[in-house]
């Protein structure tokens, strides 16, 4: 009895290998893994078993093949001697514009609409309840189509007297015809004033609040500001001789039909491809991040409002100062999904002709047969492109997030 | 929890491994299966295009009408899928449809690199341009500084951009995935030129708002063979899709018709005999009943028939034989006989 009742107080008797749970816990790990292991070798291992039994090429050598196709619109330079490496780089930065330029635009619409969503004005919270339910209720795919196909049948042809905004930017069906900057030489002094003016404005900035947390006196940071980012630049400009002109879009009148029209290649032309895209894209995601603003907006309670009030600051200094910074923390985290739609839906493109990444890829698809390297790119470069959002957003997250003490 | 899912992921790879092995003997597939599964286009008036009962017709959806009744002896044992040009070589490397009878130009890159084999030609065509006439153009060559609609993934695009390039005029491409928004774009005065193959643009023509408003300029930049297409790696398969359109061209060429088809099967003459199977055993051979080309003249006609059916002079479309006609009437349509 003694030596069985020592034996139970000292080590707990050793149960079988198939009964620990550590051990169990470790077999299936070890198993599940291998099992995944073996499920993607054996994908990869049959894709190559097949496509080499379809006696269909593989591999990424297509990517210096010469593409030999136009794309309409391209930041970097591209030809149709170019390779299709490059169009898929077209295709990527193209993307890159429309979700960056959506973005900007989707939060500025949704940051107005969602405050305007709760005005005290009934009208406009109306308003901005009716563009909600609209717009966030239709399918991006028609909204996309609406703005480019009855958006561009009602701005005139590109032979007519073109819709003039100031006389400086023009509409019409081939888009939007705005002046180009020509940058001649002695205008990298006015690009580094330019550069220096913001950087100084920061300093001053940083300065100005540690003043303030010194010494309570206040200083005018704003028109500070405003003078060495704008002034600056502008005195590089009339030292260095003006060497910034701007080339105006040519209409012409006369001459053979098809040379008339704006001229390819003089001025600025934004393609109504983009300008519709981007409007779609902007508006619906817009009509989201409305909801979110309000909801982190409500999310702050009242007593925050009235406990500055009492303290008597005033209303606009109270939503800056006291209710945004804490609705931005409940914004945020949705927000950063919003902008990761917008740049997916971004690849609906492809159905009004927008060279984005999709588009580009397609063709390439198609010219060279080699679906599974290009569909391989496109995830990719979606993936790479949300990531680097995400990382962001996480990061302004952090910036934003409540300091504990 | 952990025990139930393994058996499924490894169910699942089996699954993959298995379905290797099955892509041997397509005809025993589509006889097991009742049908042929044809790819398509996704709407091309005279070669393959719904009605509003979801019907399809013209020489493409023909060629596909002809293969099953070789096979089974009854023109309806098709089902077609329509394909974007962008998707159709995949839908056919996946083994989704078993021809691809979709206007598609027959080149090296296509044949070899893809793992596709081109059956022939059945109908030859080129690219060219549509214009509005109010633009005063009356060749291709005055055509510099025009923005171009057409499509993603076709060989079109390619060709423009060459034709463009050697003639040094500059342009600006405007390439949509499907085409009924090239049209609407083209109809929306988005472009100057519309361009596609010669025989899609009289067919597109007819979508837009005032067909008579446009036209079709005189040059053609570009040699489009187009045919059916079969995977790689079933020679049975590959002889059946070539020679039930070798058939059909053979029949007209011995003036064998859907009307008179079955009186021809007395004739004299070896060749038809040959042909309709009263003599040899050439049907046998490639896994179909002797009597495959009767079937194929039968229920649908042959080459002359489906071409005037659908495209010919009588039609909408108003395209006359031209390089179509055969050989013998100065065309170029031309079949291998059989013997």
């Amino acid at each position: 009895m003694a030596v069985q009742e020592q034996d139970l107080v000292g080590k707990p008797p050793r149960a079988s290998l198939v009964n620990d749970p550590k051990v169990r816990g470790l077999f299936y790990q070890v198993v599940l893994v291998a099992a995944v292991v073996f499920l993607g070798w054996e994908i990869v291992h049959n894709t190559i078993v097949n496509l080499e039994k379809r006696n269909i090429s593989s591999g990424f050598d297509f990517l210096s093949i010469t593409a030999g196709f136009g794309i309409i619109q391209s930041v970097i330079d591209y030809s149709e001697t170019a390779s299709y490496g490059r169009a898929l780089m077209v295709g990527v930065y193209n993307t890159i514009i429309v979700a960056f330029v959506g973005i900007i635009l989707a939060t500025i619409i949704g940051f107005i609409v969602g405050v305007a969503r709760l005005s005290n004005n009934w009208v406009i919270s109306k308003l901005a309840y009716c563009y909600i339910e609209i717009v966030r209720n239709i399918p991006l795919l028609l909204q996309i189509f609406f703005w480019y196909f009855a958006a561009l049948r009602a701005v005139p042809d590109a032979r007519e007297e073109p819709l003039s905004l100031f006389g400086v930017v023009f509409l019409n069906i081939g888009g939007l015809w705005a002046p180009k900057p020509i940058f001649e030489s002695g205008s990298s002094i006015v690009v580094a004033a330019l550069i220096a003016g913001i950087v100084i404005a920061f300093i001053v900035k940083r300065w100005a609040h540690k003043r303030q947390m010194a010494t309570g006196e206040q200083f005018p940071v704003f028109w500070t500001a405003f003078g060495l980012i704008i002034g600056l630049p502008v005195i590089a400009y009339l030292v260095t001789g003006m060497p910034i002109s701007l080339e105006h879009p040519e209409f012409v009148n006369e001459g053979p039909i098809l040379r008339r029209g704006f001229q390819i290649g003089i001025g600025t032309n934004v393609i109504p491809e983009f300008i519709a895209l981007l409007l779609a894209l902007s508006v619906y995601t817009a009509s989201f991040i409305a909801e979110i603003v309000r909801a982190g907006i409500q999310a702050v309670s009242h007593g925050q409002t009235e406990a500055a009030h009492a303290l008597g600051i005033r209303h606009g200094p109270t939503l800056r100062l006291v209710i945004i910074p804490q609705a931005m923390r409940v914004i945020i985290p949705p927000l950063t999904s919003q902008y990761l739609n917008l740049t997916k839906n971004s690849s609906l493109a492809v159905a009004i002709a927008y060279p984005d990444l999709v588009s580009v890829g397609g063709t390439v698809l198609n010219q060279t047969g080699q679906a599974i390297e290009v569909i391989g790119i496109w995830m990719l470069v979606y993936l790479s492109l949300s990531l680097a959002t995400s990382a962001f957003m996480n990061w302004y997250n952090q910036r934003m997030a409540l300091v504990e003490r | 929890m952990k025990t139930k899912i393994l058996p499924i992921l490894l169910g699942a790879a089996m699954g993959v491994a298995a379905t290797t092995g099955a892509n041997a003997a397509k005809l025993d597939d589509v006889k097991a299966k009742g049908f042929v599964q044809c790819g398509v286009s996704q709407g091309l008036p005279g070669f393959s295009n719904p009605d509003s009962d979801g019907n399809w017709s013209g020489i493409d959806v023909d060629y596909c009408r002809a293969l099953a009744a070789a096979i089974f002896d009854d023109p309806q044992a098709v089902k077609f899928t329509p394909l974007s040009a962008k998707e159709r070589f995949t839908a056919l490397q996946s083994g989704e449809v078993d021809v691809l009878s979709r206007n598609t130009t027959w080149t090296a890159t296509r044949d070899t690199g893809l793992g596709l084999n081109f059956a022939g030609v059945n109908y030859y065509d080129g690219q060219g341009f549509m214009v509005r006439k109010s633009l005063g153009v009356t060749s291709a060559l005055e055509l510099s500084g025009a923005r171009v609609c057409t499509n993603t993934g076709t060989t079109t695009e390619l060709n423009v951009a060459d034709y463009f390039r050697a003639n040094n005029m500059p342009y600006e491409i405007v390439a949509f995935e499907k085409a009924d928004e090239v049209v609407q774009a083209y109809d929306a005065k988005r472009c100057d030129v519309y361009t596609t193959d010669a025989s899609g643009l009289y067919a597109q023509r007819l979508k837009l708002t005032n067909p008579g408003e446009h036209m079709v300029l005189p040059e053609i930049i570009s040699k489009e063979p187009l045919g059916p297409v079969v995977q790689q790696g079933d020679d049975q398969w590959f002889n059946i899709a070539k020679w039930t359109l070798f058939a059909m061209v053979n029949a007209e060429e011995l003036g064998v018709t859907s009307a008179n088809v079955e009186e021809m099967k007395g004739s004299d003459n070896p060749s038809i005999k040959r042909l309709l199977g009263t003599e040899g055993a050439y049907g046998e051979d490639m896994g179909l009943s002797n009597d495959w080309v009767v079937r194929i003249v039968k229920h649908v006609g042959n080459y002359g028939e489906t071409f005037d059916r659908n495209v010919g002079p009588d039609t909408p479309l108003g395209i006359s034989r031209g390089l179509n006609a055969l050989w013998s009437n100065g065309g170029i349509q031309y079949a291998p006989p059989v013997r």
